[in-house]
């Protein structure tokens, strides 16, 4: 079951995903990168069904590009989070619907914002301070009511998910072992090791 | 558990004299798990016409932006704004185009109705996820907690109260009936809505 967390801090998104490709109960993998960089500043942790991860990821990130391409910008996270939202809405009514679960965290570079959605395969969206999905949820979510602070820099932004990650490595059982972490923030997207 | 009752929430509207309120919680869960304490069910459709979508929260989300467009394109073609009574109906036939296959919402309308004298007069309604019209003269429920909604306005309303006391009677409703309900909560919203102009304000609830 895959897990993945992102919260927002002073000026930037921490978004972290597992990285462990499972089928069953057998790991098949543990470098698996599960966040999509979907534009210079927008980043897309997503999990689900295994094909249809992928499959949509890739759907949406050449979308976006096309989108960049033909009018030289691109979408600011908000009208990307409703396009990918409805995208997911559409295919939920459809003979094949996707199911996968998505984090967007971007940076808003014309009001200097960072932006964090919260999407769900039905195409359910918010926006969240902080956000989960998996099992990594039940821990994170409380966790993060107590230590999450919206003003906070990137170094106590981190030690925040780092308690997450220590608390879900404790107590799940099926615990994954390793974590892909990338930030977005005013300079764009980079991927920092925890 | 039903479809209905999957992300929870409860929107409530009342008439008042010369005014009405439409308010809702502010909770977003997956079942019992709380993802979000800021997701508002209640958009204005045009300045004298709110209407609130309680239900299915990816069905929240797009009916608001299907009704938008349809009554843009009414405003556009029309060059009139659309009366809350005529929404109503657009809100009902919409929801009736998917019958069998429907958007799972139960919207509850608040608005100023302009009468052939040019005057204003109150007006709720609220339609099944079908789209089967109340028309209620008093007040209007749904969502995951309505049935003690209807309990706690029946007791607390009465007719003709001004727009201060109607947001004191809608919000005490609101509150004391969420907080009996699992699946609603978590802050609440109240919109007072007078011929012209409308009180927006949100409401600390219990967060538990």
């Amino acid at each position: 079951m895959d897990i993945s967390f992102a919260l927002t801090g002073k000026g930037y998104v921490l978004v972290a995903a597992d990285t462990t490709a499972a089928r069953s109960i057998i790991k098949m993998k543990s470098d698996e990168d599960k966040i999509k960089v979907l534009s210079p500043h927008l980043l897309m942790a997503f999990s689900g069904e295994p094909g249809d991860t992928v499959n949509f990821a890739e759907y949406v990130e050449r979308n976006l590009r096309l989108y960049h391409i033909r009018h030289t910008y691109p979408l600011r996270p908000a009208s990307a989070a409703s396009w990918i939202r409805r995208s997911l809405a559409e295919s939920l009514r459809s003979r094949s619907p996707y199911s996968v679960n998505l984090l967007l965290g971007g940076y808003d570079t014309a009001t200097h914002t960072p932006e964090l959605y919260w999407v769900d395969y039905l195409g359910t969206m918010t926006s969240v301070p902080f956000g989960a999905h998996g099992y990594g949820s039940y821990f994170a979510l409380s966790l993060l009511d107590r230590y999450h602070d919206p003003e906070a820099g990137l170094e106590e932004g981190l030690a925040a998910l780092r308690r997450c990650i220590d608390e879900v490595s404790k107590r799940l059982v099926v615990s994954p072992g390793k974590y892909k972490v990338k930030v977005v923030d005013k300079d764009g997207v980079r991927e920092i090791e925890l | 558990m039903s479809i209905m009752q999957y992300n929870g929430g409860s929107v409530i509207a009342m008439v008042g004299k010369d005014c009405v309120a439409i308010a809702s919680d502010l909770r977003l869960g997956n079942q019992s798990l709380g993802i979000s304490s800021n997701f508002e069910k209640i958009f204005a459709m045009t300045e004298r016409t709110y209407v609130g979508l309680p239900g299915l929260a990816t069905d929240v989300t797009t009916l608001h932006e299907q009704l938008r467009y349809r009554l843009n394109m009414y405003t556009i073609k029309e060059e009139r704004t659309m009366e809350p009574e005529t929404f109503i109906h657009l809100v009902s036939s919409t929801l009736y185009e998917k019958r069998w296959g429907p958007y799972f919402i139960e919207p509850v309308l608040a608005g100023m109705q302009k009468t052939p004298s040019g005057a204003f007069r109150p007006f709720v309604a609220s339609t099944d996820l079908i789209g089967c019209i109340n028309f209620a003269k008093d007040f209007v429920v749904a969502g995951t907690a309505s049935e003690k909604l209807f309990g706690v306005a029946e007791g607390l309303w009465e007719p003709d109260l001004e727009p201060e006391d109607l947001f004191e009677t809608i919000s005490q409703t609101l509150l004391n009936a969420v907080d009996r309900d699992a699946y609603s909560g978590w802050g609440a919203v109240v919109h007072v809505i007078t011929k012209d102009k409308v009180v927006k304000r949100t409401l600390k609830g219990r967060m538990d």
